[in-house]
């Protein structure tokens, strides 16, 4: 059978594309498990259900260029190639977490990887996305600046002065809106005024497209295409992905706001698995292969934990250190 | 009396004044299906309805500026920001706006609104989610602040919040929301504002606190008393009006006085309390005033850390005892 998918892609990219999936899914999974047993604390949001966005999207970029995020943001950090290892640490409190236990499952960071934040205030990432956009044009650098945020932050006024602003200087910026169609217990129809967002944009004339946020492939090609344009022209650029997040808001929501019935369609609509059968319909792989890969990344993430668990805490004195240079 | 949370009492306050008078509403981040986020609005949408319990967009400076104009047209809004942190990004309309109107309208508006606000650190959230702002509010005039300790302080101050006519914002305690204290039932209990609560008399050393640390200082009083210290504590209650007169005289009398702020201690609200002290009760104080604050740090995640930055019984058991200790 002839495959699609290999005019893209080559078989260990697309295998590739699988793993981080799934090493995502379960290092989500896992993170619930720790935080119910209590070396989780705080606030836990997670990505289970919207992984093909931040692979899709990350595979679609150049490791130059810019990542932000919110809080939801353990896959696209570990995705743009943080440690597991370090990201489980950070979430446990300890000294060798990826920011040193300082900020948590909600801020994680990685400069060597330009992964240039998680931010807990809604819409916060957008202004300093823009920001960076700047700097890069200023130093005449080839990269772009690629910015997650989820449908709820596009009633804030920072996401409509960063978006004017960046048509207005013309900056090289990638708005990637994870549409997952709740702002924690308001569906976006109650909240947006226009349901379909990515027609928001066109006040501010930046272009912008929809793509299925489930389908890891759609992700990729929307990215890579819009990465081009965007690098060729140095102007802003729209993708809304339309997701879902298949657990509550955060570890508190027991998200009775959603039905059954619509959780099932999008259950059914799981990247992962949905994947999985294209790559073995295509003839790509068989099943054996991905079981392997599956127990790889269980592993990889048990190892996470067994890090995690064995890191000491930060010594009392580090609460003074880092507030200034 | 009845025994009750302080959400409930803070949830109950509000079904009162909802019912007593149709123009008070209510709108905010997910307060009306979800029933808000610390779920202190439950029951308020099935009872009052869809026009008077509102889900707004994630939109803060709007949500306060919505209450402001509501405010003048007529209606008395209770606006909830889902925490203090977000009100942040409400500081133009709370600062140059609401506090501002009257005053530069030469007294011909007034605007009968409530910003409600959880606040306060010690549940991991880290530095974005566990700030106490309330210095931010209190140093700028034109506004009311109350900020109830216990569950019938909570009903009974967010009541008179309610009915007074003055821009109010309402700090309630993250932590405090599962607290249980004894509240009255009468609906036409009312905390009134400007009057600190004495929760403890004592004649060795004055402890002035508010929401969760006056909760805490009464704790310390607890365990100090064992060692024959006699602690009065005081809960300032209202930020704004402060009143100043009772904690003065307490200090005058006792000669020695510890002020807890939860807030930072670099130009905080404790810099002020204890700068009063000092001012008027200067003859009499014994030892210099001392401060329990929460650190000059952002906060750090990591609870090993976390504990450090905030205030505990330990630390204003400390505080007290050096007082007692130390002398002009
Ligand atoms: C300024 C601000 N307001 C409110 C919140 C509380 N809050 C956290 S997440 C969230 C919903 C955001 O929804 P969305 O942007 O759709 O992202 P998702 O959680 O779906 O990924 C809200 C209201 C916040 N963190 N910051
Ligand atoms: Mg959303």
């Amino acid at each position: 059978m002839e495959s699609k998918l290999r005019e893209l892609l080559s078989d260990a990219e697309l295998l590739g594309f699988y793993e981080q999936m799934v090493l995502s899914r379960e290092f989500e999974e896992s993170c619930a498990e720790q935080y119910t047993k209590g070396h989780i604390t705080g606030f836990l949001h997670l990505y289970s259900g919207q992984e093909a966005v931040a692979v899709g999207t990350t595979a679609g970029l150049q490791k130059e260029d810019y990542i932000l995020s919110a809080y939801r943001d353990h896959a696209q950090a570990i995705v743009r190639g943080a440690d597991p290892n370090r990201v489980m640490a950070e979430l446990f409190g300890k000294a060798t977490g990826i920011c040193k236990g300082k900020g948590g499952s909600m801020h994680l960071f990685d400069p060597k990887l330009n992964f240039m934040g998680g931010y807990a205030i809604v819409a916060g990432q957008f202004p300093i996305a823009v920001g960076l956009a700047f700097a890069a044009k200023l130093k005449q650098e080839e990269r772009i600046v690629t910015c997650f945020f989820g449908d709820g932050s596009m009633n804030q006024g920072n996401f409509h002065e960063a978006l004017n602003w960046s048509r207005v200087w013309d900056l090289p910026v990638l708005y990637i809106c994870e549409n997952n169609f709740y702002g924690i217990g308001t569906v976006v129809q109650r909240a947006s005024a226009l349901p379909a967002l990515h027609r928001r944009t066109c006040g501010y004339d930046i272009p912008s497209e929809k793509v299925d946020g489930m389908d890891v492939i759609a992700v990729y090609e929307a990215v890579k295409r819009a990465a081009a344009w965007i690098r060729e022209r140095q102007r802003p650029y729209f993708i809304e992905a339309v997701t879902y997040r298949f657990r509550g808001h955060s570890m508190a929501d027991p998200a009775t706001y959603r039905s059954s019935a619509e959780q099932e369609i999008w259950r059914s609509r799981d990247p992962i698995p949905n994947f999985a059968k294209r790559l073995i319909d295509e003839g790509i792989t068989d099943q054996a292969a991905l079981d392997e890969i599956d127990a790889r990344c269980t592993a990889r993430v048990e190892e996470a934990v067994r890090f995690a668990e064995e890191s000491p805490w930060p010594e009392d004195s580090a609460v003074w250190e880092d507030i200034y240079v | 009396m009845s025994e009750m949370t302080y959400r409930d009492a803070l949830n109950l306050a509000l079904k009162e004044e909802m019912r007593r008078d149709p123009r008070v509403i209510t709108f905010g981040e997910d307060v009306a299906l979800y029933e808000g986020s610390f779920k202190v609005t439950r029951g308020l949408l099935a009872e009052f309805g869809e026009d008077r319990v509102r889900d707004s967009p994630i939109s803060e400076n709007t949500i306060a500026g919505v209450a402001i104009g509501a405010a003048m047209g007529g209606m008395r809004p209770v606006a909830e920001l889902m925490t203090i942190n977000f009100a942040l990004l409400a500081m133009d309309q709370l600062i140059n706006h609401m506090a501002k109107v009257r005053y530069m309208f030469g007294g011909q508006v007034f605007l009968p609104m409530v910003v409600r606000m959880p606040s306060g650190g010690g549940s991991q959230l880290a530095a974005q989610h566990s700030q106490s702002l309330e210095t931010y509010f209190m140093h700028c005039p034109g506004m009311r602040i109350a900020y109830p300790a216990t569950p019938a302080d909570a009903k009974g101050l967010l009541k008179t919040a309610i009915r007074d006519d003055n821009p109010v914002v309402f700090i309630e305690h993250e932590i405090l929301y599962n607290s249980k204290g004894e509240v009255p039932e009468d609906p036409e209990f009312l905390v009134p504002f400007g009057v600190c609560n004495v929760m403890r008399e004592g004649t060795d050393v004055t402890i002035v606190g508010y929401g969760r640390m006056a909760v805490l200082s009464l704790m310390a009083a607890a365990e100090l008393e064992k060692e024959g210290i006699s602690c009065e504590v005081i809960d300032l209650r209202t930020l704004n009006p402060l009143d100043e007169a009772t904690f003065l005289k307490s200090a005058a009398r006792t000669g020695r006085a510890v002020v807890v702020e939860e807030c930072w201690r670099t130009a905080g609200l404790g810099a002020d309390i204890a700068c009063r002290i000092f001012e008027n009760c200067f003859d009499r104080l014994l030892a210099p005033v001392k401060r329990v604050s929460g650190l000059d740090v952002p906060m750090p995640y990591s609870r090993k850390l976390e504990k450090l930055c905030i205030p505990s019984v330990a630390g204003i058991v400390e505080a007290v005892r050096e007082v007692m200790a130390a002398s002009y």
